[in-house]
């Protein structure tokens, strides 16, 4: 093992100026923009790298997902089993709301929205005193109830077939049209996830994302200086469920379809590995874990049936590589400097 | 009278692990509570902080009697304790630790945004707290790869950052080098001195009870032995007896 020769090399760094401060900073920044960038453009390169349009949406939509499963798992310490509940609740909600309320596409969008963010406010009570694997087992059986709900209700979800028979419509705005096809409605998915984007940025800059962390790092410690830290899980739970609920209609939204499989606990696991793969806990972790498996998933599917066992193999490569997800570098107090890629030494000093 | 206990005991079955103590603490009065191994420190402050209940008797703090409170109800009335095995959050810095104490104690931790001027604010009091602790030269490092002596510090803050008004020390030094030590102890003289804090606390190092504590009191067997200025304990013959029996 190298471990112990880095730490020597890394404590013996330079003391830290201004100057170095002012590139880290730039340097944080820097990640975001290209982001961005990448995103905002990514209609005119996706098919100069052999993709498609419709592929980058669903990179969104699983990218917007998986960023709100973070919040419980990455930065509050609670591991969901059980995301796909919300994730598939907001896709019925907005189904459901196009095929027989009305065919308005941001009013089915809150429709969704809705009925994810209410079913996760309403079961949040019933989890949150759980534990580790407790709570993980619990989240799973809520998924698995919605599950078998959806596939039994026949007449209004329309069982194991799935919900078809509705579609995005083109949003009036009185001045314009947005006829919502592949290119525009990629615009809109990135609206809704940078919409989430910010929110999450948001949550994380206030007390509230403070308190998060705080449990995450000594649950026991925050209940001795006096917070209820239940109802801290329970905020983390609930707001992640109603952005999940977002990114399920979504879904709907993308394929005009949605069926129990979306419910299914198998799509709360690929959920956990995207944020996993990507890095618990980093803000666009959960990003770059989507993309990867989006694309493993799309090239690997077109060429053997067997596709699962590679997706599997790829993971389990990249957790044994990078213990902390592609982008889970560890923390380094000084200047916001990132440590290398050595979470195993260094967690046996404590 | 900051804290008062009233004929507390405590049994665990049949061991009896404090024994009729009565003792009380003035308001401003840093004090010791000092004795071998296994004479009931630990439990003694476990029942004043609220995580065990006496069998018998009463604790009385800051005029209302807390025997029947939880521990964060202590908390919040201004009684805040510090452990002995260390308990921070090891992966967020130093600043980052103190400024959740210091939102907790403003009650604004369920906030989903704030306004800068309360950004402003929080910032200004865990710059104040790190001054105060001597941590501000350390205030972007994690506090989980913190020198022991730091962490504990850090926790010290932490408690200070609830802005108590008795600080219960459990074992301050404890597994501390002696220039940590030193530092330990000059805080705890600094925050008596500049923060006028009630300070109670359990120490081994009788140096460091002896340069600090205006009172000291000495339990032996679960019970008090004798409680007195630090003049009157070390001159006492049954102090000395029962430290020499203990520690043959």
């Amino acid at each position: 093992m190298s471990g112990p020769v880095a730490r020597t090399a890394i404590l013996r760094e330079p003391a830290p100026s201004a100057i170095t401060a002012g590139i880290a900073l730039f340097n944080r920044h820097r990640v975001s923009v290209v982001i961005w960038l990448l995103l905002l453009t990514a209609p005119v390169w996706l098919p100069l790298v052999g993709s498609y349009i419709q592929l980058g949406s669903q990179v969104l939509v699983f990218a917007l997902t998986a960023m709100a499963l973070n919040i419980l798992v990455g930065y509050t310490g609670y591991i969901s089993f059980g995301e796909a509940a919300y994730f598939g609740l907001g896709a019925y909600g907005t189904g459901l709301f196009l095929k027989f309320v009305a065919p308005m596409t941001l009013p089915a969008v809150l429709a969704g929205v809705a009925l994810g963010g209410a079913a996760a406010c309403l079961i949040g009570p019933l989890i949150m005193r759980r534990r580790g694997v407790y709570f993980a087992m619990t989240t799973i059986a809520f998924s698995q109830l919605f599950y078998f709900i959806a596939e039994h209700w026949n007449e209004l979800t329309g069982g194991e077939d799935g919900l078809a028979g509705f579609q995005r419509h083109a949003i009036d705005f009185g001045i314009a049209t947005l006829p919502l096809h592949d290119a525009d409605f990629y615009y809109f998915v990135l609206f809704f996830f940078a919409l989430t984007a910010g929110i999450i940025a948001m949550l994380l800059r206030s007390p509230l994302g403070h308190t998060w962390l705080s449990i995450r790092e000594n649950a026991r410690r925050a209940r001795y200086l006096g917070l209820r830290t239940d109802w801290y899980v329970w905020a983390a739970f609930a707001i992640a469920g109603t952005l999940a609920a977002l990114g399920g209609s979504m879904e709907a939204l993308l394929n005009n379809f949605t069926s129990p499989q979306d419910l299914y606990f198998i799509v709360s696991g690929n959920f956990v590995i995207m944020v996993v793969l990507g890095g618990m806990g980093t803000f666009w972790g959960p990003l770059v874990g989507a993309a990867i498996f989006i694309t493993a998933q799309d090239y690997l599917s077109s060429m053997t049936l067997n596709w699962e066992s590679f997706v599997g193999v790829l993971f389990v490569v990249v957790v044994l590589a990078f213990p902390r997800g592609i982008l889970g570098l560890r923390r380094n107090g000084r200047n916001g400097t990132k440590r290398g890629q050595s979470g195993r030494d260094q967690r046996v000093r404590a | 009278m900051m804290l008062r206990l009233d004929h507390v005991t405590k049994r665990f079955g049949n061991l009896v692990a404090n024994q009729d103590i009565s003792f009380s603490l003035e308001p401003r009065e840093i004090s010791a509570v000092i004795g071998p191994n296994g004479a009931g420190k630990t439990t003694l402050f476990h029942m004043i902080s609220g995580f065990l209940p006496p069998t018998e008797g009463r604790i009385w703090f800051d005029g209302q009697d807390v025997t029947d409170l939880p521990p964060t109800r202590r908390v919040r009335g201004g009684m805040v304790r510090t452990f002995q095995i260390t308990e921070i959050f090891p992966e967020l810095t130093v600043a980052e630790n103190l400024r959740i104490g210091i939102e907790t104690h403003m009650g604004i931790n369920a906030r989903p945004f704030v306004s800068r001027a309360t950004r402003a604010e929080v910032a200004r009091r865990v710059d104040a707290l790190m001054a105060l602790t001597g941590l501000s030269d350390k205030a972007d490092e994690l506090a989980g790869e913190l020198a022991h002596g730091d962490q504990r510090v850090v926790e010290v803050a932490l408690a200070l950052s609830l802005e108590p008004k008795l600080l219960l020390l459990d074992e301050p030094t404890a597994g501390m080098a002696e220039h940590e030590t030193d530092m330990m102890v000059a805080l705890i003289k600094r925050l008596h001195a500049e923060r006028h804090l009630t300070i109670l606390f359990i120490e081994h190092d009788m140096s460091v009870v002896f340069g600090i504590a205006q009172r000291i009191t000495v339990l032996d067997y679960g019970r008090v032995l004798v409680s007195g200025t630090p003049e009157e304990i070390a001159n006492d013959a049954r102090v000395q007896a029962a430290y020499l029996g203990g520690e043959a």
